[in-house]
């Protein structure tokens, strides 16, 4: 077992690379590829005027990480059919978490996926916000005594709006879609700022759940 | 030699309107997806919001200069084109048209996409690689039969100018390339379906694929940038489109009428058609759009 524990991607191991005119390249992948700096806050701008008409534009213009967890992520593709269609809401599918604003944990968090939620958490660029679907995200619904997953999602990452429900239908997801735009549009919605703020306490509770840690505390 | 600063402001005034011309016929073309799939769609402004958005994103990162320069020089292609092409002949919106203005044209199209390729590979992105050799191996072959489309018609009007090519197509419906030379015209359009990154040839920047390639870390303002040069880059090679084979323009509702059919063209076929594997664009290219080009030059 504690080998296990210590295990390191192979990638991710400080190595040594022959270049092409015979030199020796050190190569630290947890330094060289990734930034160990914390994150930052980010003050809202000064001028209220001007940050009501930002949060209005980034509110009415929400990129969802395409990211499934759980059982919850089926409910997320009829958002984009023509019986729901979440586009006539300005919400927009990203692939990637740089250009993603919102963070959609569906259901269920395997200890697993839980790593893998906030490296992309990380990645995204402040202002984020995290919906979080499903009582299994709340006190961990019928996986409470699970020994894999986790029961409050938190403990995790700072969540902005919850739609209860096992699981919500994608009516819920919609009015919870409109639940967060009112809350950007009032300016509470600060998500990325409280995650740099409570910093510390995050990663600990992270770093408690998640066995093999092989990865810089901050990624992005 | 003097500064026209007057020329300069129908330049500027000229962009402005290209600008929101890209930004709303964007939202017209999402809105048009939407009812083909028999949705109702996101607000025609919505690329305006989502512009606003990416501007206004409080924390960025950079992965380098060329990274930072890579949205840059799409940009600059984008403009480039825009900046060397009459919009309106026999107006004062002619911008900085000149003598040998196509080979610029021509330069710049692919300009942008090599200033994408110099920035994608700062990103770190292991796949931008293979977005970007797909992209450009597919742009390169787009080029074969629209360059021999433009030489075509550059030796029958006996000029590189766009101006010039405008100027020999007017006097009636008849004069136009489209009827002059309608083998070239045909490559000409079906290059065009490849330049507009349109459904059958999207595959470079298709979200479900590598996801979306070069693009993937740009985000904020990068993005921003992007999306700004989407809108005047897409416009622009509509324009040139109606310059080069569909008789020009004369008057700002001629050209926005001709420009927004030439725009549609790409869309529709873009409804219909599935999307093409590399592999399978490549060789589309180097076909039937090849041997009309090559028909075309032996038309004149």
């Amino acid at each position: 077992m504690s080998e296990k524990k210590q295990f390191i991607d192979p990638d991710l191991q400080p190595r040594t690379v022959i270049g092409p005119n015979g030199e020796e390249i050190q190569i630290n992948p947890l330094e060289d590829y990734f930034c160990s700096e914390r994150p930052k806050v980010h003050e809202p701008k000064r001028w209220k005027i001007f940050e009501d008409f930002v949060n209005w534009a980034r509110a009415e213009s929400i990129w969802v990480l395409g990211f499934g967890t759980g059982c919850g992520s089926i409910e997320l593709y009829p958002l984009l059919t023509p019986r729901f269609d979440a586009y006539r809401f300005g919400v927009q599918m990203r692939p990637t978490p740089r250009q993603a604003n919102l963070m959609i944990i569906s259901g269920y968090l395997s200890v697993k996926t839980l790593k893998r939620a906030i490296r992309s958490y990380e990645q995204m660029q402040n202002p984020k916000y995290v919906m979080a679907l499903g009582s299994c995200t709340i006190n961990g619904g019928m996986y409470f005594d699970s020994y894999n997953t986790i029961n409050r999602l938190d403990k995790y990452m700072p969540v902005d709006v919850y739609v209860a429900g096992c699981m919500p239908r994608p009516e819920a997801i919609l009015a919870g879609f409109n639940a967060l735009k009112a809350k950007i549009k009032e300016g509470r919605a600060e998500g990325a700022n409280e995650y740099a703020k409570n910093f510390d306490y995050y990663k600990a509770n992270q770093k408690k759940i998640i066995k093999d840690w092989n990865m810089p505390d901050y990624n992005w | 030699m003097t500064f026209d600063w007057t020329k300069l402001l129908y330049t500027l005034l000229g962009l402005f309107i290209v600008i929101n011309w890209g930004l709303l016929q964007y939202g017209v073309v999402r809105r048009i997806t939407a009812r083909v799939a028999k949705r109702i769609g996101m607000p025609v402004y919505q690329p305006y919001i989502d512009l606003i958005k990416n501007y206004s994103m409080r924390s960025q990162i950079s992965h380098g200069v060329m990274y930072y320069l890579g949205p840059v020089f799409r940009l600059a292609g984008g403009l480039g084109i825009f900046l060397f092409m009459p919009l309106v002949f026999g107006s004062s919106f002619t911008n900085y048209s000149f003598a040998g203005d196509v080979i610029l044209i021509l330069y710049f199209m692919f300009f942008g996409m090599l200033g994408m390729a110099l920035g994608a590979s700062e990103g770190g992105h292991p796949y931008s690689f293979i977005g970007i050799s797909r992209g450009l191996s597919q742009f390169t072959t787009i080029e074969v039969p629209f360059t021999l489309a433009v030489i075509a018609l550059a030796a029958q009007h006996h000029t590189f100018s766009v101006s010039g090519i405008v100027e020999a197509q007017q006097g009636g419906i008849l004069y136009w390339n489209v009827f002059q030379n309608p083998f070239a015209t045909a490559a000409a359009l079906l290059a065009f379906l490849g330049m507009m990154g349109a459904s059958p040839f999207n595959v470079v920047m298709a979200p479900q694929e590598i996801p979306i390639g070069p693009p993937t870390e740009y985000h904020g303002t990068y993005l921003g940038v992007l999306q700004t040069n989407r809108a005047i880059l897409y416009v622009s090679e509509s324009i040139l489109m109606v310059n080069l084979f569909f008789g020009g323009a004369t008057s700002w509702p001629e050209l926005i009428i001709k420009g927004f059919l030439v725009y549609m063209w790409p869309v529709f076929v873009g409804q219909v058609y599935p999307r093409f594997r590399i592999d399978q664009s490549v060789p589309w290219f180097l076909k039937a759009p090849l041997i009309l080009g090559a028909l075309g030059l032996l038309f004149i």
